[in-house]
């Protein structure tokens, strides 16, 4: 038996759905988690259930990607019974599916959750009526405590082995606008508003979202949440670096020193390295603080504070959660631009998130600027760097036709994360990383070692000599900035054996090191991301994304470069 | 269709005032699928500076809405 939840964006069915599945569906307190259909096969009370999570509707008549989904799907299969889910803090907006759900004829339960937050919220719902009302079982559920969640499926069990159609008005004749007035009706009768016991969302509001202290505490957030990140890095980095360090130690003394398959073998680990120097010190402290930021509600508030600033460069307020992941790691910005309804916000996004200087990158520019130049040169560089993402925003919007339709976004009430959901969820983003990107991290390194064995790396140099040339690099560079796609945090440490030097200083001007760091900040994301701008937005995005990050680089690293010649 | 004196556009609204919806057609699709129809009672709760976006309170739900979107949408005052 096939067992469809459908049910208002952020009502609670991907969580409905973990609980008896295991974490396989993406959750979070924001609009819009779930763009396809999750499927899975569970075991309810004995019976075996095909249990499908759809993406959110408001309606199945619409014509977002994600509602046409929702709708061909129960269309299109044999869905057994439909399990409606509704916020029951909200229930007139959700009635109005449910009464296009009831003209389809098909065994339908609605399930009322966050049913605790209703009681908390002072609304009393009067479930039998309501259920005489639509013909329909009616039970309560808290899905993020697990509460009524085998009473729902027994219920489904029931409903489904009586067969028990379910008896549709006549809405399917009304159109969206009667039937959501309907909707409206219904829940005025069947909801009584007692007392509301709690203003703390109201009052918490009051301060997020103040147009002054909203912001200063955005800031403090913010810059706790970067720094508690990079914390977690720099106490797992190097211990992980050591372990690898030796293994590859070991690996060689295990072969004469030049063999082929040691270098091979060398590659292979560089890679597998590479991985875990992204994925634990980097990609999943900062999933875990994401998840945190993103189960409790904030995310929807930082988007209010900063819909007018991302106005200003051809996108809107949701866009800024892949710029503040940018800075940690480009991997999971790009992953975040999935919220984005339009697909042209979200090559925007994804374009411009990966022109946000990644940790790694940070080590270029501090190892390079802030140590020669100075803490102000490379402050300036990050502003400079924001002004170029700015520009490249405003160039992008205008070249594409449609404007951007602007910001409509459900605000969430507050609600307290749970560990499991947030590490569910972390785990569920970090897996997606290591079966795309991983593997080619690790093949490209091994590529990258073989050419290195048979003295091919020059080509590179050679390969990068119009860049190089133009914007007045050393002939050697090429080597790192290519091999530099790999890991950005390596571009430094190849330099300086490209260069064949540890103090830059004496290989090159002062002006010849903003330059090289300009240009490592903005020309290709690592290869993680590159894969993960694949798989997100496909291969074509992610090529023309990279010919424009090199068109940038080329671009900014001139106008450094003419700087520089004026002032240094 | 008839021009009330009351009529104004969403972003002129005056903070906490009760507005009923009474006209957007030109982004109706959009303001339908986030379930907000014509008839509804709204409320600006609070706009964010710079001209940025404002939040509604809609059938007990809170939306954010930008600026481009809300000079597109006509209410009543009630």
């Amino acid at each position: 038996m096939r067992v469809a939840l459908i049910g208002l964006p952020n009502c609670g069915k991907s969580t409905l759905f973990n609980q008896v599945a295991g974490y396989k569906a993406e959750t979070g307190n924001f609009s819009g988690t779930t763009v396809t259909f999750t499927e899975s096969r569970v075991r309810v009370a004995g019976e075996v259930i095909e249990l499908v999570d759809l993406p959110g509707a408001y309606t199945l008549q619409s014509g977002s990607p994600a509602e046409l989904e929702a709708a061909r799907y129960l269309n299109s299969r044999d869905v057994d019974v439909i399990i409606n889910v509704a916020d029951a803090t909200q229930l007139s907006a959700a009635l109005s599916l449910t009464l296009e759900l009831a003209a389809l004829n098909k065994p339908l339960i609605l399930a009322l959750n966050m049913i605790d937050e209703a009681a908390r919220m002072g609304l009393h719902i009067d479930a039998d009526g309501l259920s005489r009302e639509l013909h329909v079982p009616v039970l309560p559920l808290v899905a993020s405590k697990g509460r009524g969640v085998k009473g729902l499926f027994i219920k489904a069990l029931e409903v489904y082995r009586k067969r028990e159609q379910t008896q549709g008005q006549e809405t399917d004749a009304l159109n969206p606008q009667d039937r959501h007035q309907l909707a409206v009706e219904i829940s005025k009768k069947y909801v009584t508003q007692g007392e509301r016991r709690i203003i703390w969302r109201d009052r918490l509001d009051n301060i997020l979202l103040h147009p002054v202290w909203g912001y200063a505490i955005m800031l403090i957030v913010l810059y706790l949440f970067f720094q508690a990140v990079y914390g977690i890095g720099k106490i797992t980095e190097p211990p992980l670096l050591a372990l690898f360090d030796w293994l590859m130690k070991g690996a060689l003394s295990l072969f004469e020193g030049g063999a082929f398959l040691a270098q091979i073998i060398l590659g292979v680990l560089q890679g597998i390295a590479a991985g875990v120097a992204i994925v634990l010190p980097y990609l999943l402290p900062f999933l875990l603080g994401l998840g945190m930021l993103e189960d409790i509600g904030y995310l929807p508030r930082v988007a209010f504070l900063m819909d007018a600033f991302m106005h200003r460069i051809g996108l809107h307020g949701k866009a800024i959660v892949p710029f503040i992941l940018g800075y940690g790691c480009n991997v999971p910005a790009v992953m975040s631009t999935r919220t984005l309804e339009e697909p042209r916000d979200r090559y925007i996004a994804a374009a411009l998130a990966v022109l946000v200087p990644c940790a790694a990158r940070l080590a270029v520019v501090f190892g390079l600027v802030a140590f020669y130049l100075g803490p102000v040169a490379a402050f300036a560089l990050y502003l400079f760097n924001l002004l170029v993402i700015a520009i490249t925003g405003k160039v992008l919007s205008q070249l594409t036709p449609e404007n951007s339709p602007g910001l409509i976004m459900e605000m969430p009430t507050y609600r307290v994360p749970t560990l499991k959901n947030v590490f569910g969820k972390s785990w569920f983003r970090v897996r997606e990383f290591v079966v795309e990107a991983w593997p080619i991290l690790i093949a490209g390194s091994a590529v990258l070692a073989t050419l290195n064995y048979f003295d091919l790396a020059y080509i590179f140099n050679w390969l990068a000599r119009p860049i190089t040339w133009l914007i007045g690099l050393p002939f050697q560079v090429g080597v790192p900035l290519i091999f530099g796609i790999l890991r950005k945090e390596l571009s430094l440490v190849m330099l300086s054996q490209a260069l064949g030097t540890e103090d830059f200083k004496s290989a090159l001007s002062p002006e010849q090191m903003i330059v090289y760091a300009t240009f490592v900040m903005f020309y290709l994301p690592c290869l993680a991301t590159l894969s993960i701008l694949r798989r997100e937005l496909g291969t074509r995005a992610m090529l023309t994304i990279s010919a424009l990050t090199v068109v940038v680089a080329m671009l900014a690293s001139l106008l450094v470069r003419g700087v520089a010649i004026i002032f240094l | 269709m008839f021009v009330y004196k009351s009529c104004m556009r969403l972003l002129d609204l005056p903070l906490n005032a009760n507005a009923r919806l009474s006209s957007f057609d030109e982004v109706r699709a959009k303001l339908n699928q986030y379930g907000l129809y014509v008839g509804d009672t709204v409320r600006v709760l609070r706009v964010a500076p710079l001209d940025g976006p404002l939040l509604v309170e809609v059938n007990g739900r809170e939306i954010a809405l930008g600026r481009v979107l809300a000079e597109k949408i006509l209410v009543e005052l009630q």
